[in-house]
């Protein structure tokens, strides 16, 4: 599992505008959830966690590496999930979007295609490996799309509320999905069932973490702000 | 896309398909005659038939080639004489034929995997080859997801009566496109492809 720090981590933006206050955390909780209304600054919290986002003043670590500093290192530890699975999936088919993820690590072709073929059958899409992307149903492309980013073997996923698009089927299967990995989960979401099975939930509005602690407590405050 | 017709051409190496079209194509071009642009075409069709690509995908492709054919012979007819018409609409369909071979018989990552090898020389003037390969796959991969944005910014615009407004088609479409390929970046970049 790994030890995520933020060390009075805070974003401005261009025109040096809040959108995150210095944090400081330290998340090392198997399954950790993240609340907070549109707008808050729960992406950008994530974002910090891969570097998609670096802060403006403070530090980000994982597992003692700066996410300013070796953004790629970090990357390869932090899996990222996004919201719309049409931006993250690249490649023309499946079974080549699982494979580019593999491309570093399998270098021979059959054995990255083999390992490729797996992954899928492992997210139920055996069937789909030569279809195209854009055939697939919103619940089967952000399996494809989890497929792909967990290929990368990462110890940490950071999901941006990932079924939101879905309807309740597919939303519980994703999210079956996700609280069955061994790895550590960050999970932004708006679905309060799911946030309920977080070990440990982060309240953010308005750029500030305005709750940190078990589940029931932080979904309780945050209705109670509505 | 253009499903894979499994058959001897789909076995051979991407780099000899390619030769091949790329020395039929210089033939084809090169010889002047009805006769011999017929008797091209004939070999090409024979070619289609042996590797089995389904006729529905070759009319399908054709269609829009041979449309434009039939005009350039037409203009040609006018200007220069019907053999010089017939030639050029034969030339064209022979060419069209090929690439749809070419494409029906090879899978993408076939055909990305033999660009990214070619491309291996350029290393030493500073080109990364598997980025090219990575390029060329997901300018693929863009063209339906593109289609679908100009479909639903039609839409949209038509629901709220501005059909006939180029603004209220463009703008969003194209601050759509550019949305999209910044997410890409970030998902690329997410998942570590590229540092």
């Amino acid at each position: 599992m790994a030890e995520v720090v933020l060390e009075a981590a805070e974003v401005r933006a261009p025109d040096d505008r809040v959108i995150l206050h210095p944090i400081s955390l330290r998340l090392t909780e198997h399954r950790i959830g993240i609340i907070g209304p549109n707008g808050s600054g729960k992406s950008t919290l994530a974002r910090l966690v891969n570097g998609l986002v670096t802060p403006s003043s403070g530090r980000v670590l994982v597992d003692g590496v700066d996410v300013a500093r070796n953004g790629a290192a970090v990357r390869r530890r932090v899996g990222f999930c996004f919201t719309d699975p049409s931006a993250q999936v690249v490649m023309p088919t499946c079974i080549e979007d699982v494979e580019l993820s593999l491309r570093k690590r399998i270098k021979d072709r059959v054995r990255r295609r083999e390992a490729a073929s797996q992954i899928l059958a492992r997210y139920g899409l055996a069937d789909r490996a030569d279809v195209s992307v854009h055939a697939l149903s919103g619940g089967q492309r952000q399996l494809l799309a989890l497929a792909g980013v967990l290929a990368t073997d990462p110890d940490l996923l950071v999901a941006d509320e990932p079924t939101t698009l879905l309807d309740l089927r597919n939303t519980r299967l994703v999210a079956d999905t996700l609280f069955g990995l061994e790895q550590q989960l960050i999970l932004l979401t708006h679905d309060l069932d799911l946030v309920r099975r977080c070990d440990r939930v982060l309240l953010v509005e308005d750029g500030r973490i305005a709750f940190d602690g078990p589940a029931e407590v932080a979904v309780a405050r945050y209705e109670a702000t509505v | 896309m253009t499903p894979i017709t499994d058959s001897w051409a789909t076995r051979l190496p991407v780099g000899a398909k390619m030769l091949t079209l790329i020395a039929l194509s210089i033939t084809t071009v090169a010889l002047h005659g009805v006769r011999s642009a017929a008797a091209l075409l004939g070999f090409v069709l024979v070619l289609a038939v042996s590797t089995r690509v389904p006729a529905r995908t070759l009319l399908r492709t054709l269609r829009g080639i041979v449309l434009f054919a039939v005009v350039v012979a037409a203009l040609q007819w006018w200007w220069i004489g019907p053999a010089r018409a017939l030639e050029s609409l034969l030339d064209l369909t022979t060419l069209a034929l090929l690439g749809v071979l070419l494409t029906a018989t090879t899978p993408v990552g076939d055909m990305l995997e033999a660009f990214v090898r070619w491309a291996g020389p350029m290393r030493r003037f500073g080109v990364d080859p598997e980025r090219v390969g990575l390029v060329i796959s997901m300018a693929v991969e863009a063209i339906p997801g593109t289609i679908t944005l100009a479909r639903e910014t039609r839409d949209a615009a038509r629901t709220r009566g501005l059909e006939r407004s180029p603004r209220a088609l463009l703008t969003p479409f194209v601050i759509r496109v550019v949305a999209r390929a910044h997410e890409k970046g970030a998902a690329l970049q997410a998942r570590g492809i590229g540092d």
